[in-house]
């Protein structure tokens, strides 16, 4: 996404919409916080950013920012956005949502907007619960975990998100924790600088129904933050693919990002030539030729 | 008919291909049916298609006429069978004293009755031999074209352009091998018939003449009635409409998607005409019950979306490559809650453009979800009819970005929806969320009894509004009288025809099409006040209340005891006799 030259940046009073409805010391206030610092720091133009989610907690996120913004159904916002993407190309496309909206109900979605190399940025905000519904399993909440639909412990075997979106045909796939203002804001930049389809899986603790679900990796609760090495080829597919191998508490930066044709591209070239095919046509006229093959 | 056929030229006729569906009969169909538009003769064809993936028993039906074609034929005159299964299921459809080519190469057992002509005629082993080489069997079906428009005395020239223009494109060798088999066929001495000369055609050929079938006609008017923006994925019979989209938009600036399931293809639809475009998706059945929950979102964030659903016979899977009218109620209901919406039918290939640009305008203009009802046999049918006329039929899609005032509310309780799409500044600095939660004028959520209450009343409201402006409902034949046939959808033809009959033998009968299926036209009531008897002919089940789905809208609609229905559930379009003989009982008061 190229950034316009516009003189006056955006202020975090500007993008500030409602207060946010989530519980106390929930994750995903710093999710915002750090879309905000963003999204002034790279200077878009006010109208031009659209806000895209679909249901679940972090899925409020558009009514919290003072952009354009599209709240929609469940598991739906990235072939929503996909609709936005395509024939907008003007436009600063975000998709927020949490672990249940894009990995469980909206899974399938996932896959074919990566490998499709949509121009967006998705920030996963994944807590491992399904907390707007009050605490019922997700597709990521770990063995054992105990909710009101597993009272007995999770007996079905979590998805590895990371391990997903790799395989996917996302070009650019990060990792980031909500505990970590400064990291969530270098990666929530590059993957919005990034040309095609980013996605960061943000681990974003749920204070009301699974607090101390991410304590494994803060350094202050006795945790472990541990960087992607300098090391890590990035382009390196089977070395991001072994980074995705324990998340427990595993590596948090890019483990992969490519450069690959993006479909907006793609179909725009399309378009571009036919439209030059019939350079000098009206729609009507182009539409008569169609007739005359009719007759 | 009797020895051999009369010698004076004939004013229809109805010719039935039977073969496999690898054999190219629906080939010969078209060509003949393209004849017929240019030569201002009428027509109408109808094909059964098998729903196995290649092969299988396939006709092709064509009713060709001097003046107005209203349906593909009861009966017909003269029937073209290619296997001994082609000929065994398909002899009872011709009429007695009919005709029947049959291939002698691979038809061995024939039964002369009712007095039907039989001519035998190797199509097999003479197209092998006019073409030579190595040809096999291909191109028989052009022998066989060859051969009718030999009996019918059809314009043999143009013919031979509509077969140059589909055939040239390929080889020469391959344009040349079709006219040798065309010309073996049209030089076949057919010695146990005269000729049959078709009577020159009645249309104005003053207007160019089209002959095309109704998904393209749907996909044309889309274009014209500004949309271009559009998402599907493949299901029969809707997705002939989704691959002419996907070629034809980027001509005009457009882009149709193809997506990985109904449920993305609904949002990406919803995207677009978020992002500000008049967007299209579609599907058939089990697809339209898939988009069914994002439409209800339509309905709540009252964005303009044009839905395109091709009904075929169900429940499930059922008969995909059947025609069936019942989607009829999942079209207006299809959502949870109450989600209002527009849904239209079209009634024969011609409407199938002035609907498509029905609903695009109407989408826009209320800002409304609109479902467009049509169905197999008006989808894969080919139909005559004058070229629409693109200087009054045209309208130029705008993406209004202008900037929004002071005091913008998307949704005011006194007036119709209007959205600001990305890209739209707003005086007020402040920029709007579209939700699928019940919301206020500025559509943040409201969770407000009243508010809920004033919202679905807009909602409603300007679907009634909306209806207002329909005009008087559209009445074929007096405008009282004894009985009213009211049909939606592809029976117009053989309702119009069963009108003609039952007039001619002096029965006051009138008809009623029904385009706006939903909302209905609020004058009904005072029209069907007017009739003795009302009869709903539908491709439907009458369920365990004994009324079809419209006739169930209507009786809610109206109240009027005289609603009776006719249901065929069969997969197969109605007779104009069933309509008829149903009509005379009803009439003798049975």
């Amino acid at each position: 996404m190229s950034s316009t030259a516009e003189p006056k940046k955006l202020t975090k009073k500007e993008l500030k919409a409602d207060h946010p409805t989530w519980c106390p010391a929930c994750g995903d206030f710093a999710v915002l916080a750090s879309f905000f610092n963003v999204v002034q720091k790279l200077g878009f133009d006010h109208e031009k950013v659209v806000c895209v989610a679909g249901i679940g907690c972090s899925s409020r996120f558009p009514y919290f920012v003072n952009t354009h913004g599209i709240h929609f159904i469940h598991g739906r916002a990235l072939p929503l956005a996909t609709g936005i993407s395509l024939s907008r190309p003007d436009l600063h496309v975000f998709v927020f949502g949490g672990d249940g909206d894009g990995y469980s109900i909206g899974g399938n979605h996932l896959t074919h907007a990566a490998r499709k190399n949509i121009n967006l940025t998705y920030v996963v905000m994944d807590n491992f619960v399904y907390g707007l519904t009050k605490n019922q399993t997700s597709p990521t909440s770990p063995l054992g975990r105990k909710s009101k639909t597993d009272p007995r412990g999770a007996i079905d075997r979590p998805i590895n998100p990371m391990a997903q979106l790799v395989s996917s045909g996302a070009t650019f796939v990060a990792r980031s924790h909500a505990s970590q203002v400064k990291h969530m804001n270098e990666m929530f930049e590059r993957a919005i600088l990034h040309n095609g389809f980013s996605v960061v899986e943000t681990l974003s603790e749920c204070t009301m129904f699974y607090p101390g679900s991410f304590d494994d990796s803060i350094p202050r609760k006795g945790g472990e933050f541990n960087l992607v090495g300098e090391e890590h080829d990035k382009q390196d597919l089977a070395a991001a693919m072994e980074l995705t191998g324990d998340l427990t508490p595993g590596k948090f930066g890019v483990y992969y990002e490519t450069e690959r044709d993006t479909k907006n591209e793609l179909e725009s070239a399309w378009v571009k030539d036919a439209q030059a095919a019939h350079a000098g046509l009206s729609g009507q006229d182009i539409l008569r030729k169609s007739f005359s093959r009719m007759r | 008919m009797s020895e051999t056929a009369t010698p004076t030229s004939i004013r229809n006729a109805v010719i039935r291909l039977a073969g496999h569906s690898q054999d190219g009969i629906q080939s010969i169909g078209a060509f003949l049916a393209q004849l017929a538009g240019s030569t201002a003769q009428d027509v109408m064809t109808y094909m059964t298609i098998p729903s196995t993936i290649s092969g299988g028993p396939s006709i092709f039906q064509v009713h060709l006429g001097s003046g107005e074609v209203l349906h593909p034929g009861d009966e017909s005159d003269t029937l073209v069978a290619f296997y001994q299964d082609s000929y065994d299921n398909h002899l009872s459809s011709v009429k007695d004293g009919g005709i029947c080519f049959y291939d002698s190469d691979k038809v061995e057992e024939v039964q002369e009755e009712r007095g039907i002509i039989h001519i035998g005629v190797p199509f097999t082993s003479a197209t092998i031999e006019a073409i030579g080489g190595n040809a096999k069997s291909r191109g028989k079906n052009i022998f066989v074209l060859g051969m009718l428009c030999a009996v019918y005395e059809l314009d043999r020239e143009k013919i031979s352009d509509i077969i140059a223009a589909k055939f040239g494109k390929k080889s020469e060798d391959v344009l040349r091998n079709a006219m040798l088999a065309f010309d073996a066929g049209y030089l076949w001495p057919v010695h146990d018939i005269n000729h049959m000369p078709m009577a020159p055609g009645e249309n104005d050929l003053g207007q160019e003449r089209l002959s095309t079938d109704g998904n393209t006609m749907i996909g044309l008017g889309l274009i014209a009635g500004g949309c271009r923006f559009g998402a599907g994925y493949p299901i029969t019979p809707w997705s002939t409409i989704m691959e002419q989209l996907r070629s034809e938009l980027p001509k005009y600036g457009g882009m149709f998607i193809q997506t990985e399931d109904e449920l993305a293809a609904v949002a990406l639809a919803i995207g677009a005409s978020y992002a500000g475009h008049l967007a299209i998706t579609g599907s058939s059945g089990p697809g339209l019950s898939l988009k069914s929950e994002a439409m209800g979102y339509a309905s709540m964030a009252e964005l303009p979306l044009v839905v395109v659903n091709i009904q075929r016979g169900g429940p499930s899977t059922g008969m995909p490559t059947s025609v069936e009218q019942s989607d009829l109620m999942q079209a207006i209901y299809g959502s949870h809650g109450d989600s209002p919406r527009v849904v239209l039918a079209p009634r024969d290939v011609e409407d199938c453009f002035y609907t498509a640009m029905e609903a695009c305008r109407l989408a826009k203009e209320y800002s409304t979800l609109v479902v467009i009802l049509s169905d197999q046999a008006i989808a894969t049918r080919i139909e005559a009819f004058p070229e629409p006329d693109l200087n009054q039929h045209w309208v130029e899609p705008v993406l209004d970005l202008s900037e929004r005032p002071e005091d913008f509310k998307p949704y005011p309780l006194e007036g119709l929806t209007r959205h600001s799409p990305p890209g739209a500044k707003s005086a007020s600095g402040k920029y709007p969320v579209v939700t699928g939660l019940e919301h206020d004028e500025w559509g943040h959520p409201s969770g407000s009894p009243k508010m809920h209450d004033q919202m679905s009343t807009k909602r409603r409201k300007k679907l009634i509004e909306l209806s207002q402006n329909y005009g008087d409902p559209d009445i074929y034949g007096e405008d009282s009288g004894d009985l009213l046939i009211v049909g939606w959808g592809s029976t117009y033809g053989p309702i119009k025809e069963a009108v003609d009959r039952l007039t001619a033998e002096g029965h006051k009968v009138s008809q009623l099409a029904i385009r706006h299926i939903h909302p209905l036209n609020p004058n009904l009531s005072e029209v069907f006040g007017r009739f003795k008897h009302i009869l709903v002919p539908e491709i439907n089940d009458p369920g365990v209340y004994g009324f079809g789905q419209l006739a169930t809208m209507l009786r809610a609609a109206t109240c009027n005891p005289a609603i009776q229905s006719l249901n065929k559930i069969q997969g197969l379009t109605f007779r104009v006799k069933e309509i008829v003989t149903k009509s005379e009982q009803v009439l003798a008061g049975n």
